[in-house]
């Protein structure tokens, strides 16, 4: 301490911990917490997946015959397929985090956790299969 | 033969003699009935006085012996040493605060915190006293009891890793505390409170971990009391930009109880 002034020698000397960059692969929690915010890229995916067909439909037959043939390719395929597993982790991860956000009181008694995540799964899945009629459908 | 001892490994810092920090081992007897504070009454009483932490009420409610045990912040009055056997434990001060001393670390941060949500009754007017005491139902109370279980323990800042990366971050007990305040009826400061709280380093900091309710001794849930009040504080904003004309809404009640 001799480097010290000596006015400064008992002052307190706070000892400050740095988290290190890998701060999140310790424990399950955060990993699954990482892994929650990083799978928003692929939901980010899908939605310019989405902006490219308005695009090819736009643009016509030709282009949207070649968006088609894009999508067969083994790349598109295997890219869907890690997409969809990704979106489907964040979506179920934010549905099970759901009710913390929403207190639903009725009659006077709170709502229970359970109902409120298979209340929001059940419409997941109704506005899935209202989809997938609407496109097989037609 | 079964085990009689347990090996604690404690961080020590001592800053009048190495401003690097050092895990020290102490063996202490592994009683069935010793929590990790019992442990370190022992090392201080009977191995090393110069080891230094907080304690005070024994009984998980004064929050004053929160540390780090095996990377888990928890509080050492409830935290048997049987369940940890066969050791070793490593017990460091609370992560994301500055370290004063072995195991004590600055508080003045939360401190401020706390102070800064005003958790306390905010009143326009008080009522004469000649009106009688403010009525309160019990569902009124239900709504903020759990709220007000917090013992300022400050163990959900150490799980949060966002106020660990981002120390402007108000942070969970203050949120949930201020929270408890905004679903009292008797409370008229929803609107102070939400200016402190919608600004920089308030609720929209979280990033929803949820690891500061896993952890709270007391069942507070501060994850649920700062995503609800990201819900009040976004439909304030949008009554707001659908209404300028209108009075910036007595929020939190309304909407969330």
């Amino acid at each position: 301490m001799s480097h010290l002034p000596r006015y400064q020698q008992y002052r307190p000397r706070r000892y400050i911990r740095r988290m290190p960059i890998s701060w999140w692969v310790h424990k399950w929690v955060h990993m699954r917490f990482i892994l929650r915010e990083l799978t928003s890229v692929f939901v980010a995916f899908y939605a310019i997946m989405l902006v490219c067909y308005v695009r090819a439909v736009r643009l016509g037959p030709e282009a949207y015959a070649a968006l088609l043939d894009w999508l067969e390719t083994p790349l598109s395929i295997a890219l869907h397929a890690v997409a969809a597993v990704m979106v489907l982790f964040h979506s179920i991860s934010w549905f099970r985090l759901a009710p913390k956000a929403a207190v639903i009181r009725v009659g006077g008694r709170i709502l229970p956790d359970g109902l409120i995540v298979g209340m929001n799964i059940g419409a997941w899945g109704f506005f899935s299969l209202v989809l997938a009629w609407l496109i097989l459908a037609s | 033969m079964a085990q009689d001892t347990i090996t604690l490994e404690v961080f020590r810092y001592r800053p009048e003699e190495n401003f690097e920090s050092v895990f020290q081992q102490y063996d202490v007897p592994l009683r069935k009935d010793w929590v990790i504070l019992d442990a370190l009454n022992h090392i201080k009483d009977e191995i090393d006085g110069t080891l230094t932490y907080r304690w005070s009420c024994r009984m998980g409610v004064c929050g004053s012996c929160g540390m780090m045990v095996n990377g888990h912040p928890v509080l050492t009055c409830a935290a048997f040493l049987e369940a940890y056997r066969p050791g070793p434990i490593r017990i460091e001060p609370l992560a994301n605060f500055p370290v004063l001393r072995d195991l004590v670390v600055e508080m003045e941060d939360f401190m401020e915190k706390l102070n800064r949500v005003k958790p306390w009754v905010i009143r326009q007017e008080e009522q004469p006293v000649a009106d009688g005491e403010y009525l309160q139902s019990p569902a009124q109370l239900a709504a903020y009891k759990p709220y007000s279980m917090c013992i300022n323990c400050m163990l959900c800042y150490s799980a949060c890793p966002v106020y660990g990366l981002e120390p402007s971050f108000i942070g969970p007990a203050a949120i949930a505390l201020a929270q408890r305040y905004n679903l009292d009826n008797r409370d008229e400061g929803n609107d102070t409170r939400l200016e402190i709280l919608s600004e920089d380093g308030g609720v929209w900091e979280c990033t929803f971990v949820g690891e500061c309710s896993e952890v709270c001794p007391k069942s507070v849930d501060p994850a649920g009391a700062i995503q609800r009040y990201k819900v009040t504080g976004a439909m304030a904003w949008w009554k707001s930009f659908l209404m300028p004309w209108g009075k910036t809404p007595d929020t939190a009640r309304a909407s969330n109880v």
